[in-house]
């Protein structure tokens, strides 16, 4: 990533710990992870449920509830330490330099308030514009999204739109208040597939046009190859793999992303099965000695029970976690899975 | 709100004859209590009106009975229907004032305790445990004998009585509403805790609040008509439909029954009016037996 090392990055995540204190004990939900975005570049934070992806896009915004807390490490913006910044900083940043966009579109919207009210509230505490500017603001933000008839819509109620035109007046109210980063997580998983490549297309312009950074937090491959341009993939809380999303969508030297990317089904390649991950993702509570990947990884050896392994360089921009990357042809590891 | 008026609420109201013939007698009542001491013959506390030589007549229909005087009259010879219609709306007044302040307080705390959780919840909880383990008639008792009578006393004790409801209710709704993810957005978009509370959460925890007000109203003017049956409740010179009862039961055996009945009976009225009302309420708004 060249211009990103070009430019200063908009955000520095370094050695992020998050960890929930249970009666079991820590829950390391997020166990030293590390990124930088620089701005305008759009990442994808991938893996299973239970990865810790979520837990990443609320430790952003200080929005880690009790029993968790951010045991260490570095969240910068814009050279700012926010995972040190006091409540009240915090919420200035919540909305106008990071907003956030989740889920699910049926529940992330108050089902008591008009689009309008909704909308309004997040230009009053943001900005200065008075009534009439805001109201113009968020007619114009609403139309930018693909609503029609959006003055008339100001005044309607949730449950009046449907789960596409909600997760687009989601984006509305998350690109209000021009942040110079937002965290959409799982932003397309709830809705339907015709409608899922329309937002994420929207998204896509719409940011292009802001010129914010995103992280698209997903478990779905296929959803981020299209518009991401680099990509951090999670297991466990740890980072296995990262690297331009191109390169890590094409010929990943994790095995846990080779087996991610082959688990997306290709309709050229009329398999009779698709291929998947052997096991499931093991309580995070109790992992596994090593690599926590080990026990369904089929390559693991006797060092990888003993040495867990950290981040470096496999191949061209690719950084992974492993101690025997594929680093060989892709046809021999085919072959070797076949 | 024009779209609300011809929803199914209305169309299920129009159908439903409990509910119509509960909230005519709703509207009665709040008739009563608005312009009662207009239409009412006499005032039944100005002593100048009273006359003992009417003392105990009976009903107009019965013999002996004055027109003047349409329920008959008391000892002190005041007109029973005048002062039906003052006490009523004392009593009225005294259960929507209590259920007000009940409501406004257990809401408050029920909001907190659900949002905040932790040991403001235990706390507040715990409060409200120990106050549903005494009947509410203890408690108003206790409170009336150690700070004495008045309407103010009674407004306290009921409210004491009554908050925990809502504060149990709200709370339940609290903790499923801060789940969902519009209370995120709203922390997510900067808000500050109490305008997540008041604008976000509250509007969505109001709806089974609206039955239990309705119906407490009802609890509350039982409640008072038997603290004040018991002396302990409103003052004499603003006597509620229990005071009435009291100040004839003295005399009911005697076959002088229309001082106590009568107000028994608007008692049992208004009561009945609202619980009907509260039933459709209840089934409507209740989204599980849709």
């Amino acid at each position: 990533m060249d211009h990103a090392k070009a430019t200063a990055p908009l955000l520095d995540v370094r050695d992020l710990r998050t960890y929930f204190h249970t009666f079991s004990g820590p829950v390391k939900a997020v166990d030293g992870v590390s990124f930088t975005l620089a701005p305008g570049e759009v990442m994808g934070l991938v893996g299973e449920s239970g990865g810790g992806k979520s837990v990443v896009g609320f430790s952003l915004l200080g929005l880690i509830d009790p029993p968790g807390k951010i045991e260490g490490g570095a969240i910068r913006l814009g050279g700012e330490d926010i995972a040190r910044a006091s409540e009240e900083r915090l919420r200035r940043i919540r909305g106008r330099e990071i907003a956030m966009i989740f889920q699910d579109p049926m529940t992330s919207l108050n089902p008591v308030r008009t689009i309008g009210a909704q909308m309004d509230e997040m230009l009053r505490l943001h900005t200065d514009l008075d009534e009439g500017a805001r109201k113009a603001r968020c007619i114009a933000m609403l139309e930018s999204v693909g609503i029609s008839r959006a003055a008339e819509r100001l005044k309607a109620y949730p449950h009046q739109f449907s789960g596409g035109m909600r997760q687009r007046v989601v984006i509305a109210i998350a690109l209000l208040a021009s942040p110079r980063l937002i965290v959409a997580d799982e932003p397309t998983t709830a809705l339907d597939v015709t409608i899922q490549s329309q937002i994420l297309k929207l998204m896509r312009k719409r940011i292009a046009e802001t010129g914010a950074a995103m992280i698209l937090v997903t478990h779905d491959l296929a959803v981020v190859s299209e518009m991401v341009d680099k990509i951090v993939v999670l297991y466990c809380g740890k980072v296995v793999e990262t690297g331009p999303a191109r390169e890590v969508i094409a010929d990943p030297s994790h095995p846990y992303t080779r087996g991610l990317v082959d688990s997306i089904p290709n309709p050229k390649d009329r398999k009779p099965r698709l291929a998947q991950i052997p096991g499931a993702v093991p309580d995070i509570r109790d992992l596994p000695s090593g690599c926590s990947f080990r026990p369904r990884c089929p390559r693991a050896k006797a060092r990888c029970a003993e040495v867990s392994p950290t981040l470096a360089p496999t191949r061209g921009a690719l950084q992974a976690a492993c101690h025997f990357p594929l680093v060989e042809d892709v046809a021999l590891t085919g072959g070797a899975r076949a | 709100m024009n779209q609300l008026l011809a929803s199914q609420f209305v169309y299920n109201y129009r159908r439903n004859v409990s509910a119509i013939a509960g909230s005519a007698i709703i509207l009665v009542c709040v008739l009563i209590v608005l312009f009662g001491p207009l239409v009412a013959p006499q005032n039944p506390y100005d002593l100048t009106q009273l006359n003992l030589l009417d003392s105990y007549k009976p009903p107009a229909w019965i013999d002996g009975g004055d027109p003047r005087f349409p329920l008959g009259t008391d000892g002190q010879g005041r007109d029973v229907l005048s002062a039906i219609l003052y006490g009523t709306r004392v009593s009225a007044l005294i259960g929507i004032a209590a259920m007000l302040t009940a409501c406004a307080i257990g809401t408050t705390l029920g909001l907190l305790a659900g949002f905040y959780g932790g040991r403001l919840d235990a706390f507040i909880m715990r409060v409200a445990d120990i106050q549903l383990s005494f009947p509410s008639m203890l408690i108003a008792l206790f409170l009336m004998s150690a700070f004495g009578t008045g309407i103010d006393k009674v407004l306290i004790a009921l409210t004491l009585v009554g908050w925990v409801v809502y504060a149990r209710t709200v709370r339940g709704s609290t903790l499923g509403e801060i789940q969902k993810e519009y209370v995120q957005a709203a922390r997510v978009a900067g808000l500050r805790d109490g305008k997540i509370i008041r604008r976000h959460v509250l509007p969505n925890v109001l709806t089974p609040l609206i039955v239990i007000a309705t119906v407490q109203v009802g609890t509350f003017i039982l409640i008072e008509a038997s603290l004040s049956f018991l002396g302990v409740g409103v003052p004499i010179t603003q006597p509620s439909l229990g005071l009435l009862i009291k100040n004839g039961f003295d005399v009911l055996f005697s076959g002088l029954w229309w001082t106590s009945v009568f107000p028994g009976l608007m008692i049992m009225a208004m009561v009945f009016g609202i619980n009907l009302f509260g039933d459709f309420l209840r089934d409507e708004l209740n989204p599980r037996l849709k």
